[in-house]
């Protein structure tokens, strides 16, 4: 779906980056924890967090994450916008919780993405 | 060829991400391949953030030659205890402080090895970490 359709399911408000609404997105990944998003999310996933500080916005600059969704109401912190706007990352804010703004997305078809899962060694094996 | 030297500070949760972000411009503008950019990029990313967390300061070395990517990050200390340990997906010494700002899942060592195609670590307490991370073309 669109990062136009995933606005409008959640009553998101743009932050910015509303000219790529057109651009599609395959899978989605929600945590608050970037070191978990790190490790698991794969290509073509957007990100839904309630983690509002830059680093969530250079996480999703790391992983080409193509759109960043903040949940629970929480407006972003100014530089995590600035940053955004820098690489042209579009930013949407709605007031669902995590659980429901997921479960929205489910529910309109968007795609569970599969978890890159290893056995905690560090290893591929 | 490219190689450069990009100093992190300890501390700086600010500026956490912007030689991980540096590289990887420098990397798309010489036509890496995307997969390749990507691992590059979460491999460093994690490698900084720890510098910023844990380490009292160091620098990250970026190469590109004919065949691989390659990472160091060399820090001044404090050193890691127990290498098996930080190694160990979960384990983690951070913060509270640390952990509210979205890290400290005791991810960053296994995803800097899980993404590298070969990487190294050594420690010594009182002396500081230093790791290698080569990514193949």
């Amino acid at each position: 779906m669109t990062i136009g359709q995933i606005a409008k399911i959640l009553d998101a408000k743009w932050i910015c980056g509303e000219e790529q609404q057109d651009l599609e997105v395959t899978y989605a990944f929600a945590s608050d924890m970037m070191s978990d998003v790190l490790a698991h999310v794969g290509m073509d996933t957007m990100l839904l967090t309630g983690l509002i500080n830059s680093q969530s916005v250079r996480t999703a600059e790391m992983l080409d994450v193509p759109c960043l969704v903040f949940v629970r109401g929480k407006i972003p912190h100014k530089d995590a916008v600035q940053r955004a706007q820098q690489i042209d990352l579009p930013l949407l804010m709605t007031s669902c919780s995590m659980f429901e703004a997921c479960g929205r997305l489910y529910v309109a078809g968007m795609g569970v993405a599969k978890l890159e899962q290893y056995d905690g060694d560090g290893d591929d094996d | 060829m490219i190689k450069e030297t990009f100093p992190v500070e300890a501390g700086n949760m600010t500026a956490a991400g912007d030689v991980s972000a540096r590289i990887k411009r420098q990397m798309k503008q010489v036509g890496i391949p995307a997969s390749v950019v990507r691992r590059v990029s979460v491999g460093t990313y994690e490698a900084e953030i720890n510098l910023v967390i844990h380490s009292l300061g160091g620098h990250i070395d970026f190469e590109i030659n004919e065949e691989q990517v390659v990472i160091r990050v060399v820090d001044r200390g404090p050193g890691i205890p127990d290498l098996k340990k930080a190694m160990t997906e979960g384990w983690s010494t951070a913060s509270n402080e640390v952990r509210n700002m979205g890290f400290g899942a005791g991810m960053g060592l296994p995803n800097m090895k899980r993404n590298a195609d070969e990487f190294s670590i050594e420690s010594t307490v009182g002396v500081g970490t230093d790791i290698t991370m080569a990514f193949n073309i």
